[in-house]
């Protein structure tokens, strides 16, 4: 028999129901035939044996109706009442089936069955508009392919690559006439040599005078190839100006270098706002004086 | 457990920490110290072993090298040591620099107007939705290094609504930038009046402050363009994509240089400006954003996912199988 009370007693209040959801605050049922979603004694579906719902079902509303006759009967327990798509038509139709019942059902039914429309109505527009795709990623596959870019980027040596490609630009002449190097082979033979006697100086110098001394290279001079590159950048125009003021030390050892280093400064040609620019080591400017003879006054007569 | 112990040495120098590091990571020690005197067993056992191996390897080199000298003129060429670039599978798209067809097709493309200089690039950048600040500048920063390019926000819009209002207005070039979580991670580079729309992977992205040592801005010239590594026709069909956004001439009084470099299907974005010190010398400082992309899909038409044709989709299960076969 079908005892409401004594049902909602025991599943209500002391014992188990597994519908039953607790939070802080709030019961909620999660059964589906449940119409308003919470758990409280008038809204139990199992706890009342004349109950009413509405329920969706792919676009299309019913209304779900249980009353004591059929209690004995679960598999037709719960009558199903296909709602009109027309709103007022079907709150009409709610009320013509669930006439004589409880106003608490009635009025739940109504208030279900507008949010049911409500929501049935914005899916519609939503499908409408454009919807961002979400796509899974694999973790497994994010790994692998960062790990293969790391690897990609040692390989590809992009510094070298770049600096390759520019100059073979260079030398296809496709800068034309806007940097003075001159390309000629004689020039780069006396570059050459120009270079290779600038070693054996420098290398001489060096075997005399370091043994045993101790000399602080600046970091300059180390890594010439970076930094040399970003001061250079910045500072050109004013360059040209700079390199001419003279300085005064007392170092004989930079003598042959500097002159070497002058003159083929000098035979290249400077161009106006390339060229190297600034000499990373201290450098000097020598002038010479050199002592004649005072030439006889010629008296003449 | 690098640390060495300091014990008494005959000579007072002091032993400093490892100076220089074997290729097998073995800290070097000051000369009296031998491996006997570890009193650790497994680690006593562990270095006696990397020491014997190290013997036996410097014994095989000597050896090796004596045979090569012995030999002479009839030693066999070096073998040159396996690359990932050398061990390549041959793609059969590979473009034959003299290939008629090749030229054939690509002067009748649908970027052959902008190769003929008929048209002048043109580049809207945009991103997806409610883009977050690190997005933002990085299409501020790619706004500056491509000349006429214009950001605009979308808001909602449809991209199918908005491609038929940027061919009215003569735009060449869409640029989409997807962002997720905060992080800027694909890009879709649509060419306009109806031309192919390429999907790219964008990952490791670097605004101009995060970089280390960089110069100035850029400046408005226009920069040079060196496309590296596109070989396939497919490499050279993107190629030509990226070199369609960048206009004709540029202007070498800028010194500024843009670099998309393909290694192994990765294709990293450079921008640096450039200074000659010599003939045989360069010097380079990098400007700019850096990014790198990978190609996702090319489609025929412009973005349409739905009905587009998509001529190139990455597949992972059938081309990610070999390690040694790309497709760029």
């Amino acid at each position: 028999m079908q005892h409401d009370d004594v049902i909602w007693d025991i599943i209500g209040n002391k014992q188990f129901c597994s519908f039953k959801v607790k939070t802080k605050t709030q019961n909620f049922c999660r059964n589906e035939y449940n119409i308003t979603g919470l758990c409280t004694r008038s809204a139990c579906p199992l706890a009342n044996s004349q109950y009413a719902t509405v329920r969706e079902e792919k676009g299309q509303c019913y209304l779900y109706m249980k009353v004591i006759e059929r209690a004995a009967f679960p598999a037709r327990m719960w009558e199903k009442v296909k709602l009109s798509k027309n709103y007022e038509k079907a709150l009409e139709q709610i009320d013509e089936n669930l006439i004589y019942w409880p106003r608490f059902i009635r009025h739940k039914c109504k208030q279900r069955f507008t949010k049911i429309t409500q929501y049935l109505i914005r899916i519609r527009k939503l499908t409408l508009k454009r919807r961002r795709k979400i796509v899974p990623l694999s973790r497994k596959v994010e790994r692998r392919e960062k790990r293969r870019e790391e690897k990609a980027l040692i390989a590809a040596q992009l510094d070298n690559a770049i600096e390759k490609e520019l100059l073979e630009r260079l030398k296809q002449g496709t800068y034309g006439d806007i940097y003075n190097f001159p390309v000629h082979a004689f020039d780069k033979a006396l570059e050459n040599q120009e270079e290779e006697s600038e070693t054996d100086s420098e290398n001489e110098a060096e075997d005399d005078e370091d043994v045993g001394k101790k000399e602080f290279v600046a970091e300059d001079d180390v890594e010439e190839s970076d930094l040399s590159d970003f001061e250079d950048m910045d500072k050109l125009k004013g360059s040209s100006d700079e390199e001419e003021s003279s300085e005064d030390e007392d170092e004989s050892e930079e003598e042959m270098e500097m002159e070497q280093t002058e003159t083929q400064r000098k035979s290249k040609g400077k161009a106006p706002l390339k060229g190297p620019v600034r000499r990373k080591r201290a450098y000097v400017e020598i002038e010479y004086e050199q002592e004649r003879e005072p030439t006889p006054k010629a008296r003449g007569t | 457990w690098k640390a060495i112990k300091y014990t008494e040495y005959p000579n007072d120098d002091l032993c400093l920490c490892p100076e220089s590091v074997d290729s097998a990571s073995a800290p070097v020690f000051p000369p009296t110290f031998s491996v006997s005197e570890i009193k650790n067993k497994q680690r006593r056992h562990l270095m006696f072993m990397r020491l014997k191996q190290e013997k036996r390897r410097l014994s095989l080199k000597k050896k090796r090298r004596k045979e090569r000298e012995a030999l002479g003129d009839e030693a066999p060429p070096k073998p040159v040591p396996k690359t990932i670039e050398n061990q390549r599978v041959y793609d059969e798209t590979t473009v034959d620099p003299e290939d008629e067809e090749v030229a054939f097709d690509e002067g009748t493309d649908e970027f052959s107007a902008y190769f003929n200089r008929l048209t002048n690039p043109k580049v809207l950048i945009t991103t997806s939705d409610r883009p977050r600040g690190r997005t933002v500048r990085f299409c501020q920063q790619l706004a500056t290094i491509i000349p006429d390019s214009h950001v605009y926000y979308r808001r909602g819009l449809a991209l199918k609504r908005i491609i038929p209002q940027c061919i009215a207005r003569g735009f060449t070039y869409l640029i989409v930038i997807n962002e997720d979580r905060k992080v800027p991670n694909g890009l879709v580079l649509c060419h306009l009046p109806d031309g192919p729309t390429a999907h790219f992977k964008v990952s490791s992205v670097r605004l101009r402050k995060e970089m280390k040592r960089r110069g100035k801005d850029p400046t408005k010239h226009t920069p040079e363009v060196i496309l590296n590594n596109f070989t396939t026709r497919l490499g050279h069909s993107i190629g030509r994509m990226f070199a369609a956004l960048f206009p004709h001439d540029p202007e070498f009084v800028g010194r500024q240089v843009a670099t998309f470099h393909n290694q192994r299907d990765f294709i990293f974005f450079r921008f640096h400006r450039y200074i000659f010190k010599n003939e045989k010398r360069v010097g380079i400082q990098e400007l700019g954003p850096r990014f790198t992309l990978k190609l996702r899909s090319l489609q025929k038409g412009t973005f349409d996912s739905k009905f587009g044709e998509y001529e190139w989709v990455h597949k992972r299960h059938e081309m990610d199988t070999s390690r040694r076969k790309f497709h760029l």
